[in-house]
């Protein structure tokens, strides 16, 4: 890759030099590439799990400017991994929580603010200002969209994404090199991968993910190294196994290939088929419900309700409310201890997998299942506040 | 002959929680068809109704992206290993 940055109209004051000591006496940074990291501007969409270590180590480094998008508002269950907001930053915007803790570690570091949700309207604008795009997001839509206004912006974007305790991160959108959709074409349908909040996250996994944008995006700024453009590295945590693969450019990519037919931004929601959950929605209004109140009452009355938990064994460990616990991916084959002449209502964790499985039981010829609306977490808030929630 | 498949952690609900199958195959083909034979659960998120790899589904052999070997009909050896990539999103 040709120079990316150019430091050579960058000063480093006394402070910065002394701050930076580390840096500069190593052959593969020096003053020079020091001032190419002064000179650099990195957007990093997303300050969250993989935004926190991402932009803590960017400012550490003294990249000269930061641009963070995030729309967000910091969340309790946030804290077991996103570790640049603190317990007293619930309540808060992110971003607002980022600022403050980027300035105090580096005060040279410029922060460029956007609390907005990033779109094909503004996309190539708030790009526009940036060298290099670091993505943090949780979503395939905004992975989309993040990619395809690289490509059309001509910047690098610094990729990594984590599930459970595994971990992907590569470089697309250069020039020569593949870009998101040379890998994956087309997103998977909704509901097919779940979110960290269904699926769960070891907190440490975006901690290794995002240092390892953080690297990339210093390799690129130096031109140091053998940077991730081509490779996939794929992390397992848990085997501490790291792999590598190989992304090759698609000469037929829509985006990114010889005749490209994705010359602007769509309308990423509609690719990803987020319509698509609407009538996940639409199908779990035709399945009936029942309110926690209304079950209560009727457990009091001492009326015949079998209870179904169709959550994970862990779990029932963590709050149930006495149900008899059949995992949704095993109710196929254990239907058979069920009655189908008894009323039954199932539970889960907020409603979603219980209305799947209400919807499987009546396929399957039982009449009188019903879904609690709102699943043990509706229980814990409405009808027992002594229950944990999670 | 018996090669290894990986199977990436979304999908390992659907494959009996195992992260590696072992297959009977002479090719990539054979191997996938084994392996959805072996867990039936695994069709649907490997294949399309019609038969085709899901276009948010990748196959590795070895490092090597089966779209740029011969896809199906890339031949295996016995030291060679496939690996299934799913596209995943998390990042918060």
């Amino acid at each position: 890759m040709s120079e990316l940055i150019d430091g050579s109209q960058v000063t480093l004051s006394n402070e910065e030099i002394l701050r930076y000591s580390r840096h500069l006496i190593m052959p593969e940074v020096t003053l020079e590439g020091q001032k190419k990291l002064k000179a650099a501007r990195v957007l990093c969409v997303g300050t969250g799990g993989l935004g926190s270590p991402l932009a803590l180590y960017l400012a550490a480094a003294g990249v000269g400017t930061l641009g963070l998008v995030d729309f967000d508002v910091v969340d309790y269950t946030n804290l077991q991994r996103q570790v640049l907001h603190f317990t007293s930053d619930v309540g808060r915007l992110k971003i607002d929580s980022a600022i403050d803790k980027l300035t105090a570690i580096n005060p040279f570091v410029e922060i460029k603010r956007f609390d907005t949700y990033l779109n094909s309207q503004n996309a190539l604008e708030i790009f526009s200002g940036f060298d290099i795009i670091a993505d943090g997001t949780d979503n395939f839509a905004t992975r989309y969209l993040v990619n395809d206004a690289c490509v059309l912006s001509n910047k690098p974007n610094v990729y990594a994404s984590i599930f459970r305790f595994e971990g992907q991160a590569s470089i697309f959108a250069t020039e020569a090199g593949p870009c998101y959709r040379c890998l994956y074409p087309e997103p998977p349908p909704p509901g097919l991968v779940p979110s960290c909040a269904e699926g769960g996250v070891l907190g440490v996994l975006p901690g290794l993910l995002g240092v390892i944008q953080a690297t990339e995006v210093i390799k690129l700024i130096l031109g140091a190294g053998e940077p991730l453009i081509g490779r996939l590295v794929l992390v397992d945590a848990l085997a501490m196994r790291f792999r590598e693969l190989r992304v090759r450019k698609n000469p037929d990519c829509p985006v990114c290939g010889a005749h490209p037919t994705v010359t602007k931004l769509i309308d990423y929601n509609q690719f990803c088929g987020v319509r698509g959950e609407e009538s996940e929605a639409a199908v779990s209004a035709k399945i009936p419900e029942i309110q926690p109140e209304e079950l209560k009452r009727r457990l009091d009355a001492q009326e015949d309700i079998f209870v179904l938990d169709v959550r994970e064994p862990h779990e029932y460990q963590i709050v149930n409310i006495k149900g008899h616990l059949i995992p949704l991916g095993d109710l196929p084959t254990r239907i058979h201890e069920l009655d189908s002449s008894r009323e039954i209502v199932v539970h889960c964790k907020s409603g979603m997998r219980s209305a799947k499985a209400v919807d499987f039981l009546r396929k399957s010829g039982f009449k009188h299942a019903t879904n609690l609306t709102g699943g043990i977490l509706a229980w814990a808030d409405r009808i027992d506040p002594s229950l944990p929630k999670y | 002959m018996s090669i290894k498949v990986l199977i990436p952690t979304p999908l390992r609900p659907y494959a009996g929680k195992q992260s590696i199958i072992e297959v009977d195959a002479q090719t990539v083909g054979e191997a996938l068809s084994d392996l959805v034979t072996k867990h039936p659960d695994l069709r649907k998120h490997l294949f399309s109704e019609d038969g085709k790899l899901r276009s948010f589904v990748n196959v590795y052999l070895n490092d090597e992206d089966i779209r740029y070997l011969s896809k199906d009909a890339t031949p295996v050896k016995e030291t060679d290993t496939i690996t299934i990539v799913p596209s995943v999103a998390g990042g918060r």
